[in-house]
């Protein structure tokens, strides 16, 4: 459904002279196949939204081809149009508008007829729980409801592709559990292709068949979560040492079956493969060796550690190095919001 | 780099609507965004008051003031309201278009714009439609405007009343084009408001509006011989007594049809530009 190959976008910014090149997405290659829930991940500013906005149409690419849905993103536009769904991260429907009359137009502007327009509202409105809010406008609405209705028109026209662009993003955690339920269902009861942007490391691992990871522009990892976790050097074993000169004891038995100690106080970790046949060792081992502790954690790797294995950055560290917004979702510099 | 499924989808260009869908073209999808436009507008018709208030102002306070003076203007009426309700159409078809552009940045915030390019519609119709939504409403502020002036005193002749006001329509269709344009360029309504002020406020001044430029020294009437909008109000004065062949009319004419080409042109091409 998608295929794309040397994407690039690059775009000015900065003021008169001192303009700078900025390469927001700098290569990516792509391929997503039918019926997939494909997660794209990265920290904010590593590229996705622009790299969705280029599949979208939304933004010719600066260098590269893409091909969705067969069609050639640059010059079959309106090919390409017709045949996805995008649910922006900043919403679709006008606050004063109902939410009804926001649907049918939107589905007119597909081609389709008032009749059928209004029918295939009402029965997403159905499916996505927003039954008798036909004629609510989306400012009287929650925010879970409000990301809903912009799923509802994302794909009232029925796409074979959805792209979902951080479709979370400000939720509460129960709003959000619920909106996965029905983006699970995408795919489950409507065989729909979904490629979903995130920076919420649990939002990918519970939704995607496949996660893309990207960082500053160029993908650095494609595989399933578990696929992706096993490339980490093990799990993460936490030793809280009940006192201070125990501390050296437990870190030289705990730095024989694992690597990348770190003590930080009373706390020893390491990585340990396979901890779960090696902590009980580990545990008879500090007991003879007289030490005691007063908890011990063993943690799965997280996709943050493969974000960390991959970058050598945290993604939550990864945040605070993103480059300028792209201009193509900016008001002009020196505008007050 | 990816573990590559196979890609299974149709290729090659495609018919222009899938089966049971209607075609898009420019008048449909126009039709669409008006009617969606002007549903908002009707929600809240005491906006179309508010933006008609101006001039009636204009009309009920300045008006009287122009009695005595309007003998001396050296013009073929001597009614203060014949000379001053045409300069008023054009302020109501400059002013009230050029804060068309508000709308649609609020619009942009909210995502509406970015999802209306993502569908195949027409791009020009995105613009068309709202044109058609701005001018529904200058047209009823113009009748209103037109029907007060009468009321007060006004006299002209029928058709060129109507001349007037469509000779208005397309000022205003250039204006709000203008301003769609303006609005997502800067995206901002902090950055609109000045631009818009600094545009428009030699424009109201050398445009004859409220005083013939007659009346002023010959270098600010040179000055204003260069100001397109001076052409148009001097035309819509004419045809309000009219007068529908002299040279300033075609002048005013060409003028209102050329400053509307530009502005859709401007206009359309912002809606198309990829980052809009």
């Amino acid at each position: 459904m998608i295929e794309a190959r040397g994407l690039v976008q690059t775009f000015l910014t900065g003021q008169g002279r001192k303009k700078t090149e900025v390469h927001a997405v700098a290569g990516v290659d792509l391929d997503v196949a039918e019926g997939e829930v494909v997660g794209f991940l990265g920290p904010n500013g590593a590229g996705k939204t622009t790299t969705l906005r280029m599949l979208t149409t939304l933004l010719k690419p600066t260098a590269g081809t893409a091909r969705v849905a067969g069609y050639d993103v640059a010059t079959q536009a309106v090919q390409v149009r017709r045949a996805i769904g995008y649910v922006s991260q900043v919403g679709s429907t006008f606050s004063g508008a109902y939410a009804g009359d926001e649907v049918v137009d939107h589905a007119m502007l597909y081609g389709m007829t008032r009749r059928a327009a209004h029918a295939k509202g009402q029965e997403l409105f159905a499916q996505l729980d927003l039954e008798g809010l036909w004629r609510r406008m989306p400012k009287n609405m929650s925010g879970g409801q409000k990301r809903r209705l912009d799923i509802v028109m994302g794909l009232v026209h029925e796409p074979g592709l959805v792209f979902l662009d951080e479709p979370t993003t400000g939720l509460d955690p129960q709003a959000r559990a619920n909106l996965w339920e029905h983006i699970r269902g995408l795919r489950d009861r409507r065989g729909a292709t979904v490629f979903l942007t995130t920076h919420y490391l649990d939002e990918a691992d519970a939704l995607a068949d496949r996660i893309v990871i990207i960082d500053k522009g160029r993908i650095v990892a494609s595989d399933t979560a578990d696929n992706l976790k096993s490339q980490v050097a093990g799990d993460l074993v936490d030793l809280e040492v009940a006192a201070l000169d125990q501390v050296a004891v437990a870190a030289e038995r705990l730095g024989a079956i694992g690597e990348q100690l770190e003590v930080v106080e009373r706390h020893v970790r390491a990585r340990v493969p396979r901890a779960g046949r090696a902590v009980p060792g580990l545990l008879r081992d500090l007991d003879a060796s007289g030490v005691a502790l007063d908890s011990i954690e063993v943690l799965r790797p997280t996709l943050d550690d493969v974000f960390l294995t991959l970058t050598g950055r945290s993604l939550r560290d990864a945040e605070g190095d993103a480059p300028p917004e792209d201009p193509a979702t900016a008001p002009l510099e020196g505008a007050g919001r | 780099m990816t573990a590559a499924p196979s890609v299974s989808a149709p290729t090659g260009p495609a018919a222009p609507a899938a089966d049971g869908l209607e075609p898009n073209g420019l008048v449909r999808d126009a039709l669409i965004v008006y009617r969606r436009q002007i549903r908002m507008n009707l929600r809240n018709p005491a906006w179309v008051l508010i933006g008609i208030m101006q001039p009636v102002l204009y009309l009920v306070l300045f008006g009287p003031l122009l009695k005595p003076l309007v003998g001396s203007f050296d013009l073929p009426t001597d009614n203060p309201y014949t000379f001053l309700v045409p300069g008023l159409l054009v302020q109501l078809g400059m002013f009230g278009a050029f804060f068309a552009g508000f709308g649609l940045i609020a619009e942009w915030r909210e995502g509406v714009v970015e999802a209306e390019r993502v569908t195949p519609a027409s791009r020009a119709a995105l613009l068309v439609g709202r044109l058609a939504r701005d001018l529904s409403l200058l047209l009823v502020q113009a009748l209103i405007l037109v029907g007060l002036g009468y009321w007060m005193g006004m006299r002209g002749d029928v058709l060129g009343i109507v001349a007037g006001i469509v000779i208005t329509l397309a000022v205003g269709g250039a204006c709000a084009a203008a301003s769609n344009a303006l609005a997502l360029t800067t995206k901002s309504e902090d950055v609109m408001a000045p631009i818009i002020n600094m545009v428009m406020m030699p424009v109201l001044l050398l445009s004859g509006i409220m005083l013939p430029m007659t009346l002023g020294p010959g270098w600010l009437e040179s000055v204003s011989d260069f100001m397109p909008f001076r052409w148009v109000t001097d035309a819509v004065r004419s045809t309000f007594l009219g007068d529908f062949g002299s040279n300033g009319v075609m002048w005013g004419v060409a003028w209102a049809v050329a400053l509307l080409a530009l502005g859709v042109w401007w206009g359309t091409a912002v809606f198309r530009k990829e980052n809009s």
